[in-house]
């Protein structure tokens, strides 16, 4: 802020702290192209990702045609709507090297932390999100948001490293009072007063932190790294204070609904999935759109796709294994059946970012979303051929709209082309076959 | 090559099972077991110790050490992470998982909202009585403003029993101006007070349970756990809990270094009804129940499975478990031959018994088919398919769970597409098996679980009793590690007379009792507690107390230099 500027009128001290009081209100959020905040710095640019299960059939998934205005296959077609906000990437492999086939491990492992795990006890390391995180999303109340529409808290694809997985908020009702309860601080609001327990809260951390470390120098080295990350996550919340502390941008797109009236059913059928995912989808668009977090992840499934449909009696990844397949169609019939759900709430997911508005486009267009799966042919555990997806346009550093075709190259370079997108400097990406310096420049602006 | 990957697969189960050798013998590998040359405790005595580790608080443990310190009637949530289950149990994973950020923003909502409970003041309106009246010791000169003895009162006397030590004079100082400094600015004492509390509860001191270790006089040259940190493992291990004040007594004075002080704990934790939450808490875990709270059955398939039948199933069993073991004092291998049990309204219909209100006793009549609780509706849903019964998955969570051996994964290459059904006259899960068992690729692990599995095949995958499978009868005929059954009864019988039922207990118990898995070194101890838990009768409250008055139970040895590799890494890497 540079002082008074013309959109903000009024402008006083409570407490010592700075209160805007706008008029009108939305005029105050942004410059006067609609491009920017009003301060002058650039809308944020976040990194979101999200997960499937068990692949595609590939001659009715990938399209003939590569490049603009793809063709759309039967398994596929439901992203019509969303054509122009994507890209498709199909025909890139991950590489295992002298590591097993890990069944619906090692595919996404490689694509989300470029690693091929050595077991199936062996966790990822560091993901891309967190990756990123560190590096775009150090200002917001949460560093990372991970969601899952399973209903299960386990089902997360985000690990800070390989010890600590990122859990999943499975529960919309818990997701909507974590975002929006007593906590969250309206960036719109005209008054702000920081509060006076979040200081003692503060003050009374400071405590526990010299504890931490004190504790961390009588104990071995592997504790010791345990005791470090304790610290660090004690730091987070300091830092999380340290927010609440201080007035927020406004977000004009940032109004929170009331709470769900109830939460979402237990179970895996795709009816409650759908609709799990629709109610977390809406609370994680508003999140990013009140910029509580600048990373999210969400998934519809776990490594191992368990959803079921209802009145058969194979959940999806037990049909990958058990359903014949149809002879005369070519493919497994009932799995497909699950893969085109799947595509659907893609679809569902990246037109709740289309549809929120933000400056003169939308919040779509200021994000970068990476989708990917376990297993392209998932009846094989294959891992070679894997589909990914981008959406958005990453504040106007991306096109959208194009079918890349791998060929057989490295799927890193999609997680590598995303890194370089935000900013991080590293040279490459990957671990042994899976190390690529190569971004995707197709799709580059 | 394929022949060598069987093999390397059967030598897998047979070390991570302590097999001798089952169907797929012939590479059998007996070089890192030792043979207890004495059972009995005495035995267990002359073996030494455990690591010292820094394992997180479980969510059980969490909030029952909440319960114990601030009353049961608290909503305490669920802050933590899920555990990774590791060598058969999360509690293990507790002491090598991480925490992340994401977490601790988690434990501080519900440090916050534990907090505000703690120094509630009421609601005549709500019924609701004022916590703080009887949490806090004392009563504050004003309640707008700080109380620096009545604040130091309540902080020695919680902090004891949240940090399981004294605390210290310097920190009873800092903890106490923290609150000075809260109800001064807050203007409001017990205000203050919560932000103190709220710092407790994020402390390592209280969410990581350390094991501090001295010079052992008793062995020169070695560690032994602090007295306070041997009363935080015997009162984790025993009643899922931070020790009460009783406890800290005993470890203050040094009476837990006495045999007689240590044995009177140890008797007076075994006869107290807090040692129910540390077996429900055990079994919970070894029986993989978490899993319950992502089981859901096809409403169109089993209209009469709700939630609450599945929560109510879990319930039953481990009902069962505490009166079979600790009421009754019951063998632990009777377990899967009882026919007493209890029964709710939800569960009633679905074994087809008479309604109750509320939960009651229950015994099964004898041609019930409902013996032991491989036939409770916890073990026969929990390993189906949403909308059908798996034999494979029922065998392998019998090997897994309660054998303490492993069921190597499928191969990732094999092609399905052989065992593929699309014959409608195989009618029943027997018949689509077989299939398998034709493709020496599938036979290998199939063969180890299925003849497990089928026999229980008159159940379905809500577990409701059935003779037939789209008309056809089915045969429950099987075996089990060279013992054949004719039926799910069999199977029980079967499995109360493996060899590795009790010694899987013991290894499972023992991991939870000293907070992390199992090691080579463990392996004397526990072939000699094996011994004498059958010696015992196969007694688990006589296990538990030759655990907890174990010298290895206190002795600390140095971390071996990495985990255990287990078989399934060294198979993969013999089978590639």
């Amino acid at each position: 802020m540079n002082g008074i500027n013309r959109r903000c009128v009024l402008r006083g001290l409570l407490d010592g702290t700075a209160v805007c009081v706008a008029l009108p209100l939305l005029n105050c959020f942004l410059n006067g192209n609609g491009t920017a905040l009003a301060d002058g710095s650039p809308l944020p640019v976040r990194f979101g990702t999200w997960g499937w299960g068990l692949g595609l059939n590939k001659a009715i998934f990938v399209p003939k045609k590569t490049g603009a205005n793809f063709d759309l296959p039967e398994e596929i077609e439901s992203l019509a709507p969303i054509q122009k906000h994507i890209n498709l990437f199909t025909g890139f492999d991950c590489f295992r090297d002298a590591a097993p086939n890990l069944c619906h491990k090692t595919g996404w492992v490689i694509m989300r932390a470029g690693i091929a795990p050595a077991n199936q006890t062996d966790l990822p390391g560091e993901t891309i999100d967190v990756t990123i995180a560190k590096k775009i999303s150090t200002a917001t109340r949460f560093q990372t948001l991970t969601a899952t529409a399973t209903g299960n808290v386990r089902d997360s694809y985000s690990y800070e490293n390989a010890k600590s997985v990122n859990i999943a908020d499975w529960s919309p009702l818990q997701f909507y009072s974590k975002l929006f309860g007593e906590d969250f601080q309206d960036p719109n609001l005209p008054d702000f007063k920081p509060s006076a327990r979040t200081m003692v809260r503060k003050s009374v951390l400071s405590g526990v932190l010299e504890r931490t470390q004190e504790l961390g120098k009588t104990v071995g080295a592997e504790d010791k790294a345990r005791l470090d990350q304790y610290f660090s996550g004690l730091r987070d919340l300091e830092r999380q204070f340290d927010q609440q502390l201080k007035k927020p941008e406004p977000r004009a797109a940032c109004h929170p609904a009331k709470a769900p009236a109830e939460d979402a059913k237990p179970g895996l059928d795709y009816e409650l999935v759908g609709l799990r995912h629709k109610m977390m989808t809406d609370l994680m668009v508003m999140a990013v759109a009140c910029d509580q977090t600048r990373v999210f992840n969400m998934a519809i499934a776990a490594q191992q796709a368990a959803t079921t449909k209802p009145g058969y009696d194979k959940p999806h990844h037990t049909a990958t294994h058990e359903e014949p397949v149809d002879a005369q169609l070519g493919y497994q019939k009932e799995v497909s059946w699950f893969i085109r759900r799947e595509m659907e709430l893609w679809a569902q997911y990246v037109g709740a970012f289309a549809k929120m508005k933000e400056g003169d486009g939308t919040l779509l267009d200021n994000v970068l979303i990476y989708a990917s799966t376990d297993q392209s042919l998932a009846r094989l555990h294959q891992i070679d051929g894997l589909p990914m997806f981008t959406a958005g346009r990453a504040g106007g550093k991306l096109k959208t709209g194009l079918h890349i075709a791998g060929n057989g190259d490295q799927g890193t370079r999609l997680g590598y082309t995303a890194m370089k997108v935000f900013g991080l400097e590293n040279a490459s990406w990957g671990t042994q076959s899976n190390n690529t310096s190569k971004e995707i420049g197709e799709i580059l602006v | 090559m394929r022949s060598r990957s069987l093999c390397a697969r059967s030598l897998y189960v047979s070390v991570v099972g302590l097999a001798a050798g089952f169907g797929l013998a012939g590479c059998t590998d007996t070089s890192s077991h030792h043979v207890a040359k004495s059972p009995g405790v005495a035995a267990v005595a002359s073996y030494s110790g455990t690591p010292a580790r820094v394992r997180r608080m479980t969510q059980s443990e969490y909030t029952n050490t909440i319960s114990y310190v601030f009353g049961s009637d608290l909503t305490i949530g669920e802050p933590f992470a899920p555990l990774p289950r590791t060598d058969g149990l999360l509690a293990s994973g507790a002491s090598s998982a991480g925490m992340t950020a994401g977490e601790f923003q988690q434990l501080q909502r519900s440090a916050s909202a534990i907090a505000s409970q703690v120094v509630d003041k009421g609601n005549l309106g709500d019924r609701t009585s004022p916590r703080r009246d009887f949490l806090v010791p004392c009563k504050p000169q004003a309640v707008e403003g700080p109380d620096d003895a009545c604040a130091a009162k309540f902080i020695r006397q919680t902090g004891r029993l949240l940090f399981r030590h004294a605390l210290p004079d310097a920190m009873v100082t800092e903890l106490t101006n923290n609150a000075h400094k809260g109800a001064a600015d807050l203007k409001d004492f017990y205000a203050g007070l919560a932000t103190v509390i709220e710092g407790m509860l994020l402390d390592p001191g209280v969410l990581l349970i350390t094991d501090t270790t001295e010079a052992d006089p008793a062995r020169p040259g070695h560690l032994r756990l602090t007295s306070y940190a041997l009363a935080s493992r015997l009162s984790f291990f025993l009643w899922d809990a931070a020790p009460d004040d009783e406890l800290l007594k005993a470890a203050e004075s040094g009476a837990l270094y006495t045999k007689k002080g240590r044995t009177a704990a140890v008797d007076r934790m075994l006869a107290s009804p807090r040692l129910e939450a540390g077996v429900r808490a055990f079994f919970d875990d070894m029986f993989g129940f978490e899993e319950f709270a992502v089981t859901a059955k096809d409403p169109k398939t089993y209209p009469m499975i709700t939630g609450q039948t599945l929560l109510d199933s879990r319930e039953q069993t481990l009902r069962t478990v505490v009166d079979h073991l600790i009421t009754r004092h019951g063998d632990y291998r009777d377990l899967f031959l009882t026919r007493n049990t209890f029964i709710s309204p939800t569960l009633a219909p679905v074994y087809g018994v008479p309604s109750t209100t509320g939960w009651s006793a229950y015994e099964f009549p004898a041609d019930a088919h409902r013996a032991g609780i491989l036939s409770q509706i916890s073990f026969l849903a929990l390993h189906s398919h949403p909308a059908r019964s798996s034999a494979t998955k029922r065998g392998k969570a019998l090997r897994e769970l309660l054998l303490c051996q492993k069921v190597p994964p499928p191969p990732p290459n094999v092609d399905f597409s052989a065992v593929e059904n699309p014959d409608p006259t195989l009618r029943t899960a027997r018949e689509r098996l077989t299939r398998h068992s034709v493709n020496p690729v599938c036979a290998g692990c199939h063969k180890i679980t299925d003849p497990i599995g089928l026999a229980l095949e008159t159940f379905d995958g809500a577990g409701r009793y059935r003779e037939t499978e789209k008309g056809a009868k089915l045969d429950t005929s099987g075996s089990l590690d060279g013992k054949t059954f004719a039926s799910s009864e069999g199977l029980g019988q079967a499995l109360h007379d493996h060899p590795q039922l009790g010694s899987c207990l013991v290894r499972r118990l023992y991991s939870f009792g000293t907070g992390g898995p199992l090691s080579n070194s463990d392996t004397p101890a526990v072939e000699a507690l094996s011994a004498a838990f059958a010696k015992s009768g196969y007694r688990v409250p006589d296990l538990l107390r030759m655990i907890a008055l174990s010298d290895a139970f206190a002795e600390v040895v140095e971390m071996p230099p990495a985990p255990v590799k287990t078989a399934a890494a060294g198979l993969e890497q013999v089978a590639k």
